[in-house]
């Protein structure tokens, strides 16, 4: 049973992660740089919430305790949620957007063809249709990293002044718990040296061509999402995104 | 109506005998049902016309984003909320083909672009109303785009084959857009508790007459009808379109289990068509000269967005001219 318990974690981690990634994406709505990019931001969204929505519908099949995935969206408060720290951050400008969502996506990927191995049927299902969600994902934050990064003086700038407001937030990306350990372990999850090496290899070649310096690598820094140990921006999100069914529990939406 | 007051610059109608040689053939074509393409001549007044009137209906897609905007990152379930992002995203797609269209006629996207954030270009007063709960985003679905829909499926024949082209790809999500909004609606009058019933119709009695008021002036107070009718450019009048609307929408609140505020709407079986009361036309002119709840957060939304964003557009310009610059070394 050990391992339906690290699973139902793992679940919660990648659905959070892919729902709190999409509802920054959501705070976009009409405020992009140019009209393509609205479209791309929802349409990325999209595939995030979707994905979401696969991951939790499993997660709340295993907890088995009549909780649904639009439970464990909108009823479970901060402490319980397990979404990466990186993805909870504020949306800031066009540059603190990409880059969040290319460190995330260099990270996704590679989690998801892993997944897409998985000895899980079900995880393997979900995954190996999210992977082609997510490479279009990452070439098309890749290129806006480029493009800024490799732009003008102030996009460059700009860039640059993204790096530190994120980059701490990175060292969940790296880093296994033995929860994760031991999925790996049972072939459910892949290996996280891995990914974590793909993820590097990816950040210094797109950094390097949008002549942007790769920091060192990240500190632990005391919080720990995967705990629901969050940043402060998380609470104010989940009551903006969980206020009707808060308000209405008896509703049918 | 989504460009719903379009001047068009004619005071009064040409007949045949009027006209050059040139606007004769044009006007035959018309007449004869065929499409004007974006090489033929046309009269400038019909080529100035239609990109008032295609520009007014792309900004009306992308301020449009807005109302909806304010709940997609409040929506109740991930189903709705899926379907909501998708929504907005056709409506961004929507935006992008008519300004295509409306490039085919020789205007500048961002010149028009500009013309809506100086308030001098219009898009529809629809959107100048608040959403004010969940039930607004399925009202929105079911009476604004069912709105849309029955002047669009009509501007599918317009004259002009860029835009009726475009017509007939928006029309298709339209349609599908407004069948998710009225279940919305139906979910929470069927399976709802009763604040759930009262949201359904608060937004319809907020939104009904804001609908209504899509398809533009009433025919003796629309002096551009004639000439965009004459064009071809509308085929139906704006009053015949609201009756059609109204008369198709009414069963549909029935079914709802929901009432009309309008103490004068009854059925007229000598018209076969429903009677309704007055619009309220003094507000009608002053939503659309920007007086009306949101016109103000809505320009400065758009606004902002693009000045914020200039940087962001200029980075892209800058790394293509040194891709290519690379490229050509």
């Amino acid at each position: 049973m050990n391992n339906k318990t690290d699973l139902i974690e793992y679940l919660l981690r990648l659905g959070d992660s892919a729902l709190i990634q999409g509802q920054r994406l959501c705070q976009w709505c009409g405020k992009a740089p140019a009209l393509e990019e609205e479209l791309a931001l929802m349409n990325v969204g999209l595939d995030l919430v979707g994905q979401a929505r696969n991951w939790l519908e499993y997660a709340a099949e295993l907890l088995d305790d009549g909780r649904d995935a639009d439970h464990l969206a909108f009823r479970r408060d901060e402490r319980a949620y397990r979404n990466l720290l990186l993805v909870e951050q504020p949306n800031g400008d066009f540059a603190v957007t990409m880059l969040k969502q290319f460190l995330y996506d260099a990270w996704h990927l590679p989690v998801l063809q892993g997944l897409s191995q998985s000895s899980d049927e079900r995880i393997a299902g979900i995954a190996a249709k999210a992977v082609k969600e997510a490479t279009y994902h990452l070439r098309r934050s890749g290129e806006w990293i480029e493009r800024m990064g490799d732009g003008t003086e102030e996009s460059h700038k700009r860039m640059l002044a993204a790096i530190p407001e994120v980059w701490r937030f990175t060292v969940e990306l790296i880093a296994a718990d033995d929860s994760e350990q031991r999925l790996c372990e049972a072939s459910i999850t892949p290996d996280i040296a891995s990914v974590a090496a793909q993820w590097q290899a990816k950040v210094e070649q797109i950094f390097t061509s949008a002549t942007l310096p790769v920091p060192a690598a990240p500190n632990y820094f005391y919080l720990n999402a995967r705990k629901g140990l969050h940043s402060e921006h998380l609470g104010i999100l989940l009551a903006e995104m969980q206020f009707l069914p808060r308000a209405y529990p008896d509703a049918t939406w | 109506m989504y460009a719903q007051l379009v001047e068009t610059g004619v005071k009064r109608i040409k007949d045949l005998s009027e006209m050059s040689e040139q606007e004769r053939a044009f006007q035959e074509k018309i007449d004869s049902e065929i499409k004007i393409e974006a090489k033929n001549w046309m009269p400038d007044a019909y080529r100035q016309t239609l990109i008032r009137q295609i520009s007014q209906h792309a900004h009306s897609e992308i301020v449009g984003m807005l109302p909806e905007g304010n709940w997609v990152t409040r929506a109740p379930s991930l189903k709705r909320k899926l379907q909501l992002m998708a929504k907005i995203q056709d409506e961004a797609g929507h935006g992008l083909y008519l300004y295509s269209a409306m490039e085919t006629l020789g205007a500048d996207r961002d010149e028009e672009v500009a013309k809506l954030h100086s308030g001098k270009a219009k898009y529809s007063s629809i959107f100048n109303y608040p959403t004010l709960n969940w039930a607004d985003m399925g009202a929105v679905g079911w009476l604004v785009d069912g709105a849309a829909i029955v002047n669009q499926v009509v501007l599918q024949r317009t004259s002009y084959g860029p835009y009726s082209r475009a017509m007939v790809r928006i029309c298709k999500e339209e349609s599908f857009h407004q069948r998710q909004g009225y279940e919305i609606l139906l979910t929470m009058m069927r399976h709802g508790t009763q604040a759930q019933k009262d949201m359904v119709q608060d937004a319809i009695n907020r939104l009904w007459w804001p609908s209504l008021m899509m398809f533009g002036p009433s025919d003796e107070h629309s002096p551009n009808s004639a000439q965009s009718m004459a064009w071809k450019i509308k085929r139906q009048s704006n009053d015949e379109l609201r009756q059609r609307f109204v008369d198709q929408t009414i069963p549909q609140l029935e079914l709802l289990g929901c009432t009309c505020p309008d103490p004068d709407l009854k059925w007229n079986a000598e018209r076969g068509h429903y009677d309704f009361g007055e619009i309220q036309w003094n507000e009608f002119y002053e939503v659309l000269k920007g007086n009306g709840p949101c016109n103000q957060e809505r320009v400065a939304t758009r606004r902002k967005a693009i000045e914020d964003g200039a940087w962001v557009r200029e980075a892209a310009v800058a790394h293509a001219r040194k891709k290519q610059n690379k490229n050509a070394a």
